[in-house]
């Protein structure tokens, strides 16, 4: 760790961190490099040993791990496995890696030999079922999103280093879309969870006029109960509302509690 | 002296997704010269199944987290072209002033972040902020320039918002589309100055030749549907994308692999400038003329020249587009959508090459069958032939290991592969 940075004229540790990805689109390690305007002065916060995707040097001296993906192959659980031995904090880097993200779709149909198929006909392919990082190994802080939200994992990073508590939102998404004035999409016709789904986005989709995906999960206060009512009154079918749940994994539960009342003989 | 090296890249650096490079040379006889692409598959085509249409670009756009808006739209068009749906004019100039800077943002990562390192004798592009300020710089803004316009027109730079079947959920702000039209201006100097520094880097002389397949332009630089073409000949309409595209599986990837006429064919902006180098505007062709990219040109290592040259068609187009859309009023952003059975293809130029999406679509509008075939798949065995071709042409070169290891990993970087798409 070096000790080069002041803040307001405190010295300030360096962290060595490290970026791994997992099974993913890479697309939140990309989110960090396209926040142009304060890319410099975020790199200038942490000394990165580890970045396969930008750098050719390698280190595994990292104390703060940023793991993007989820886990799809024993190979995986191998390196995120190492991950966690060498690094004092893991950190889940969007919703791949913290509910399995799209990827855990293709759990849905328990039938991994008919998704192996699908694909790939009768040619060998090695995968499993689809996790989250915290199946396998003590995850210690989640970044929600797909795709994250630069400046949120900012705040968050700049918290890390700098030793304060870090707080995710208790609300909604919906109260950042009413603190932002915009139209409510259920208004437009469009089905949107908002309501459930935990804030810190800044209603990022609804502000351009689609409706939540729920890609960060439940809010802690979420009222899911509510939600189906809300569904059902305007007219939006059940299908379309699991489709939004069930897309990131964060709602998971719920999903499959939903699919099981469906299923109970009337 | 006779050249022995052992070369063993597991998880090539500075790349997209995971690929590893095994080079074994021994008293000047290539033992193996092999590219290898180990990623995980995520089956997104057996993950589309049973959803409805709605879900398809939203989905399909978390392929890549490069070339997201390239898969959004090219789901968008699968689904339209199965529903038998034509875009509105301000549609398809919204949706190809989208791609166009997605492009911008795609060609600048790669040519700035991911190769110029080695040319410049680095690791990564950290050094370059010490070293070369004004580089950084100049990199940074024009892709944040294409960053905020992607933000403008499709909602999101990453996994876009606005986009959907039948044109956008909004559209954006005139006002600040004119402002973008006078930064994209300025950015001619940014890339006018990138052309200079490109041009002083030594491009290695190494060719093999090569089947370059992509769309066909009419009498324009083809990026959105229309006819598929070969430089060995070949044309077949977009439909037809499976006999262009010819998947298959090796035991060395977990992708799936293409070929045509020969064993292996290349994607990409260097294959759009081969078949299309009449397109390019005046401006861009003087370029590509200048830094000696003229058609057929069979030396891989210059694609990333080429992806310069369509960084400054792709500023043209777009203030061109700009212009066009100010000129005329706003019409509705999104067109109803009337849903039916049928079977959609997509042909798009996405950055990294030809991208193709066929969806299978039921009269509910559900996906009962999903296909995705991706730039990046299709140039794998082609960067397999050319490592193993590059060795050869070390040990004619005498090279030394750490000479014939940079050079391999330059090639494959030179493709800009996207490692995790080509598998998705």
């Amino acid at each position: 760790m070096t000790m080069n940075k002041t803040f307001l004229g405190v010295p300030v540790a360096r962290p060595k961190v490290g970026f791994f990805e997992l099974s993913s689109c890479e697309g939140c390690q990309l989110q960090l490099l396209n926040n142009e305007a304060t890319l410099l002065d975020f790199l200038s916060l942490v000394e990165i040993v580890r970045f396969r995707e930008g750098m050719k040097e390698a280190g595994d001296d990292y104390e703060i791990a940023f793991v993007e993906g989820s886990v799809t192959r024993a190979d995986e659980e191998e390196r995120l496995k190492h991950i966690r031995r060498q690094a004092r904090v893991v950190v889940a880097l969007g919703s791949c890696a913290c509910f399995g993200g799209v990827n855990q779709l293709k759990n849905r149909f328990n039938d991994l030999e008919w998704v192996k198929k699908e694909v790939y006909g009768s040619f060998p392919i090695e995968t499993q079922e689809v996790k989250p990082l915290s199946a396998v190994i003590k995850v210690d802080l989640e970044i929600y999103g797909c795709p994250i939200k630069k400046e949120e994992v900012e705040r968050i990073v700049t918290a890390l280093v700098l030793g304060e508590e870090i707080r995710h939102p208790q609300y909604p998404v919906c109260m950042e879309c009413k603190a932002r004035e915009n139209i409510c999409l259920f208004d437009l016709g469009e089905p949107c969870l908002g309501p459930v789904t935990r804030a810190g986005c800044d209603a990022w989709c609804p502000s351009n006029r689609l409706g939540c995906w729920g890609c960060r999960g439940p809010a802690p206060e979420a009222n899911l109960a509510r939600l189906q009512i809300i569904m059902a009154e305007r007219g939006i079918s059940q299908e379309r509302m699991i489709d939004r749940l069930e897309c990131f994994g964060g709602f998971a539960g719920f999903v499959a509690d939903i699919r099981a009342k469906k299923e109970e003989p009337k | 002296m006779k050249i022995s090296c052992d070369i063993d890249i597991k998880h090539l650096t500075r790349v997209e997704g995971h690929g590893n490079i095994r080079i074994v040379i021994q008293d000047g006889q290539v033992q193996e010269a092999r590219w290898e692409v180990v990623e995980t598959p995520r089956f997104f085509e057996a993950i589309l199944v049973g959803k409805h249409f709605e879900n398809a670009p939203y989905l399909c756009g978390r392929i890549c987290g490069i070339c997201s808006i390239g898969h959004t739209l090219a789901s968008i068009r699968a689904v339209e072209n199965g529903f038998g749906i034509t875009p509105t004019v301000q549609t398809s100039r919204l949706r190809l002033l989208l791609k166009h800077m997605e492009t911008l943002q795609s060609h600048i990562l790669h040519i700035y972040f991911l190769a110029a390192p080695d040319y410049l004798g680095v690791g990564s592009v950290l050094p370059l902020t010490q070293s070369h300020p004004a580089v950084v710089q100049q990199a940074l803004r024009l892709k944040l320039l294409a960053n905020d316009i992607c933000d403008e027109v499709g909602g999101r730079r990453l996994h876009p918002t606005r986009t959907v079947v039948g044109g956008f959920t909004m559209l954006p702000d005139r006002y600040r589309l004119g402002q973008f039209r006078q930064r994209l201006q300025a950015s001619l100097v940014d890339l006018g100055v990138s052309v200079e520094l490109f041009r002083s880097f030594s491009i290695p002389d190494f060719q093999r030749e090569t089947e370059f397949v992509s769309l066909q332009g009419k009498g324009d630089y083809p990026f959105i549907g229309g006819d598929l073409i070969s430089t060995d000949g070949v044309v077949k309409q977009e439909q037809e994308y499976a006999a262009m595209t010819n998947e298959y599986m090796a035991e060395w990837s977990t992708s799936k692999l293409s070929r045509l006429s020969r064993k292996s064919l290349a994607v990409g902006a260097l294959a759009r400038i081969n078949n299309n180098f009449a397109g390019l505007l005046p401006e861009a062709r003087a370029i590509a003329e200048e830094v000696g990219l003229v058609p057929v040109t069979h030396n891989p290592f210059m694609n990333v020249m080429a992806q310069l040259v369509e960084c400054v068609q792709v500023v043209l187009e777009s203030m061109q587009l700009i212009d066009d859309l100010l000129a005329e009023p706003w019409q509705d952003p999104r067109q109803v959508v009337a849903v039916r059975a049928g079977i959609g293809v997509a042909a798009v130029e996405v950055p990294r090459g030809i991208l193709y999406h066929c969806l299978h679509l039921d009269a509910a509008g559900r996906i009962v069958k999903a296909d995705c075939v991706i730039p990046t798949s299709q140039n794998h065995a082609n960067i397999r032939h050319d490592i193993e071709a590059l060795a050869v042409f070390c040990v004619g070169q005498g090279k030394s290991d750490k000479e014939i290891e940079l050079l391999a990993e330059m090639l494959v970087r030179a493709y800009d592969p996207c490692i995790s798409c080509s598998v998705h």
